[in-house]
């Protein structure tokens, strides 16, 4: 074994996640900016453990926020307000009842709370009782809490093309991570990859409201916002935009498009993946119509079009000059 | 238990050139390494004597597997964090010439994949686990952390709203975060 491993117990673990913890607050503070960005990615570049410890708590966190569809939405405190232990006896048992008739009315009733998932190169459409359909596309994970006052759908990854029936009463809220949208009456499509959330806008309105409740946005159809880092807003025409959710007819639209995006774009409907090893080659254009599934057409279409070598094994095909 | 456990050092590796983004690896880990800790935990507990030091054995044990998963994922994330384990316990017990619990007990049976409800816990089943790990916090952290998280409420509100300044409103947050995180991932689901 190396001699690395063996010094990294030189810094507690204890030591680290208490370090991991004050950054993941400081990060989730109101004033945080670019400074404290990077001095946040130089602690985490130190080493793998002030990484793995980050994530960590930073899963526990994420996992925390879906608490929020216990909110109540009268603005009414969800939780009782905890008793001493020692003034416990009749009244905290009277508290605790209260708490488990609220929890059996909010998420008890069954089919309210679902997950739906779909499989690489996977595809599903769900219609829910008030008429509203949410398409799930390849490898994607939500969740929905659809009562009569709220309706919440959190993306956990992947990408899905919303279609609601608006209903001022009952809002209906995707919501990933930090991040949410708030359907005005609408069709619309989210994508939620590792750091990056694709938010675009087909008709209708919604509210899309950033992670540190600052950046708040009224997308007009034709919208297309991408938060990662940086949030940024570009227009579409109705064309492009539709070329975005051709896997809903189980087709990718290719315009202009290079290699490398055309690959890493089928790498997300097939499990055999496609590696482009070459620069020059990565940067070629294409454009075209192919089922999401047709690795062969565009490995040919490579071949073909632009002389390049296709060498296939059973989980990756390498394409280069 | 097919696999081998990672016994390159992190310099073999980059000579190699890494196979796995980072990112890839995170997801990874977040989604198929972080919900078997409580299975770790339990083996780790078992086979080394000195409490204090587990938390310290989770960590390389993390790190190891991690760095192996740069150059591949795993196909079986359990039994690998498992054989990390022992392989990391036994590599102690040479250096230090200590004598394990139960020289290294239970691995093979822990190591067997289990299918089951880990991977996808329905959400009521998650939202009733969130709720009992917070109501397990100590009763100021416990407010802190629900009127951030689900009342969404700034530090500076929560402050007001406590009476207590934000910096000590940040340390109940972090304490708070520190605490679920082994109670959501160290412990079994089933546990009270």
């Amino acid at each position: 074994m190396s001699a690395e491993t063996n010094t990294q117990a030189a810094v507690p673990a204890a030591t680290i996640e208490s370090e991991a913890a004050d950054w993941l607050m400081e990060r989730d503070s109101a004033d945080w900016n670019e400074t404290g960005q990077a001095a946040l990615d130089s602690w985490l570049a130190q080493s793998l453990a002030h990484r793995i410890a980050f994530l960590r708590l930073e899963a526990t966190w994420g996992r925390t926020e879906r608490l929020a569809a216990l909110r109540n939405p009268d603005g009414a405190r969800p939780f009782k307000a905890r008793m001493p232990v020692l003034f416990a006896g009749i009244a905290a048992a009277a508290a605790i009842v209260a708490a488990l008739g609220f929890a059996g009315a909010r998420f008890v009733s069954a089919p309210a709370d679902r997950v739906f998932s779909t499989p690489v190169g996977g595809r599903e459409l769900v219609s829910f009782a008030d008429g509203s359909q949410i398409e799930l596309n390849t490898d994607t994970v939500l969740r929905t809490h659809m009562t009569t006052g709220a309706r919440t759908v959190w993306i956990e990854k992947g990408e899905a093309y919303f279609r609601v029936k608006h209903d001022a009463k009952s809002p209906f809220v995707v919501i990933a991570g930090r991040r949410r949208i708030t359907d005005l009456g609408t069709k619309f499509f989210v994508r939620r990859d590792l750091g990056r959330l694709e938010v675009a806008l087909i008709e209708g309105s919604v509210r899309y409201s950033g992670g540190n409740r600052r950046t708040s946005e009224l997308l007009q159809p034709g919208d297309d916002l991408v938060a990662a880092k940086e949030t940024s807003l570009t227009k579409k025409t109705a064309q492009e935009l539709a070329n975005e959710i051709a896997w809903r007819r189980g087709v990718l639209v290719f315009r202009h498009t290079t290699l490398a995006d055309a690959a890493a774009e089928f790498n997300r409907y097939n499990r055999r993946q496609i590696r482009i090893a070459d620069a020059d080659a990565a940067r070629r254009t294409i454009d075209g119509t192919f089922l999401t599934n047709d690795i062969e057409a565009f490995t040919d279409a490579a071949q073909t079009i632009f002389g390049l070598k296709v060498r296939g094994g059973a989980n990756t095909i390498v394409i280069s000059r | 238990m097919a696999e081998r456990p990672p016994e390159t050092s992190r310099e073999d590796a980059n000579a190699r050139g890494a196979g796995m983004t980072a990112p890839e690896v995170e997801a990874w880990f977040v989604r198929d390494v972080l919900p078997l800790e409580a299975v770790l935990m339990q083996f780790l507990h078992r086979n080394w004597r000195n409490k204090s030091e587990i938390a310290d054995l989770r960590q390389d044990v993390y790190v190891r597997v991690f760095e192996a998963a740069l150059q591949k994922i795993p196909d079986s994330p359990r039994a690998f964090l498992l054989a990390t384990a022992r392989n990391l316990i036994v590599d102690r017990v040479r250096r230090e010439n200590v004598v394990p619990i139960e020289a290294i007990a239970d691995w093979e049976v822990l190591a067997r994949d289990e299918p089951g409800p880990d991977r996808q816990i329905m959400a009521r089943e998650e939202l009733h686990r969130l709720q009992a790990a917070l109501d397990r916090l100590p009763p100021r952290c416990h407010e802190a952390v629900v009127l951030r998280q689900i009342e969404g409420l700034s530090r500076r509100e929560i402050a007001g709203r406590m009476g207590i300044s934000e910096k000590t409103v940040k340390r109940h947050l972090a304490d708070g975060v520190r605490a679920l995180a082994d109670m959501l991932y160290g412990e079994r689901p089933d546990k009270p």
